[in-house]
């Protein structure tokens, strides 16, 4: 299991000596958010209605941005397949990378979007409903993610087809995330319901997510 | 301890690489296996390593951890050099060392490994800095850093100048001379005493 935490806390120095990933993924998710009210025009009832609809889809798309490089690096210096003759079952070791990803770029675009709910008039009431489901929900990002990143590695131009492979998988999240938000801001369905599938998904994905993402690398390395 | 490898048959998309390969590394010998490009040298390794199924065959670590798979009682050491560019050849070691080791990092075969491959000057200098012969050197350290008793060496001596080889074959030496197996692909003789060459694809370069 120490080696589990050797490979996590390699990926997660990786993250800050080599940067790059994360800052683009919050300049991403900035950007596009702050374009919200460009184009839809000054209206503060109609911005903070989309808002909890606008920051979860843009965090789903920042988060695309960063999954490819979950495995390509490793990859292409041959890491990986040195990864695959450690004692730990590639499976755990697809955990770790997963585990590196979500709390080098899941946990700061959940921080960063109840600033990002400003730009948008977001009800101040929903912002620590808004934090809470983020971080519940980002889990699911990244271990769902990584099954894309790791069937699209050798792939050409794998980054638009990761799009369409992890995009529809992240429906449910983005449906009971936004239901969660709607509830603690007056909206018709339950807070607890929602949050509550909202956990168990990303429970599903860690489970599946590490499995799935193992099975393919080794499909891939023959 | 014995790698026994027997009637081995190993597929690459719909071509046959290998076909019904059988030998045996008994502890304390080097097998050099040598034959033209495209032989199947590299996928004899990497089949030995786990890193490609078989189609047939058997592959086995006889006398070895029978609580560990064959891959995690080797060291597989491929056409890449597996360094992080931004950690420095220390950190890459000593990560190396804890993930294959499981964890317990001993800080003198770090510091052993260092000068098995005479990177004692580099050791702080990161990887990205280094010339191709150098990564290769910091990737070869991995060797020596953690205990392993069988070690798979796939063109070992790529960008390696002259002492450098040298230095790779005292190791290898030192590795052998010890009851430790080496499976190597490599066209630069190692100069060992113990070692023995398995030419492969001969059949299908005829055929």
């Amino acid at each position: 299991m120490s080696a589990f935490w050797t490979l996590l806390k390699r990926d997660l120095l990786l993250q800050v000596r080599e940067g790059g990933a994360v800052g683009t993924a919050l300049g991403f998710y900035l950007i596009v958010v702050a374009m919200m009210p460009l184009g839809l025009g000054p209206d503060l009832n109609l911005l903070s209605r989309i808002a909890p609809g606008v920051l979860w889809i843009a965090l789903l798309l920042a988060a695309l941005l960063s999954l490819p490089r979950i495995f390509e690096a490793d990859d292409e210096d041959g890491s990986l397949e040195v990864i695959a003759t450690g004692d730990l079952p590639l499976e755990l070791a697809t955990a770790a990378k997963a585990l590196a990803h979500w709390i080098s770029t899941g946990i700061p675009l959940a921080l960063l979007a109840p600033v990002l709910g400003l730009l948008l008039n977001l009800d101040i009431e929903a912002y620590p409903v808004l934090v809470a489901t983020m971080l519940v929900g980002t889990p699911a990002i990244s271990f769902l993610g990584l099954v894309g990143a790791a069937l699209t590695l050798r792939a050409r131009r794998g980054g638009l087809l990761l799009a369409l492979l992890v995009l529809p998988l992240y429906i449910p999240t983005l449906i009971f995330g936004i239901a969660a938000i709607s509830a603690a801001t007056g909206g018709p369905s339950g807070f607890q319901a929602s949050f509550l599938i909202l956990g168990a998904i990303s429970l599903f994905s860690l489970v599946i997510g590490p499995v799935a993402a193992a099975a393919a690398i080794r499909f891939q390395t023959q | 301890m014995r790698l026994s490898v027997k009637h081995l048959v190993v597929d690459r998309g719909a071509r046959r690489i290998v076909d019904d390969l059988s030998f045996a590394v008994e502890a304390g010998e080097a097998l050099v296996l040598v034959g033209p490009n495209g032989a199947g040298k590299t996928t004899v390794i990497r089949t030995v390593a786990g890193l490609i199924g078989v189609a047939g065959g058997s592959i086995a670590l006889e006398g070895g951890d029978a609580e560990k798979e064959l891959p995690a009682q080797a060291h597989y050491i491929g056409h890449l050099n597996a360094l992080k560019p931004s950690l420095t050849v220390e950190e890459n070691l000593r990560f190396w060392a804890a993930y294959l080791g499981g964890g317990a990092v001993d800080g003198a075969a770090i510091d052993a490994a260092l000068v098995a491959f005479d990177l004692e000057p580099l050791a702080m200098i990161p990887a990205g800095y280094l010339s191709a012969g150098q990564k290769r050197r910091a990737c070869l350290a991995r060797l020596i850093a953690t205990p392993r008793p069988l070690w798979l060496l796939d063109e070992p001596t790529v960008s390696l100048d002259a002492a450098s080889v040298a230095l790779l074959a005292r190791q290898v030496g030192q590795h052998v001379a010890g009851g430790g197996l080496v499976l190597a692909a490599t066209h630069i003789p190692l100069g060992l005493a113990s070692e023995r060459r398995l030419e492969i694809g001969v059949r299908s370069a005829a055929a």
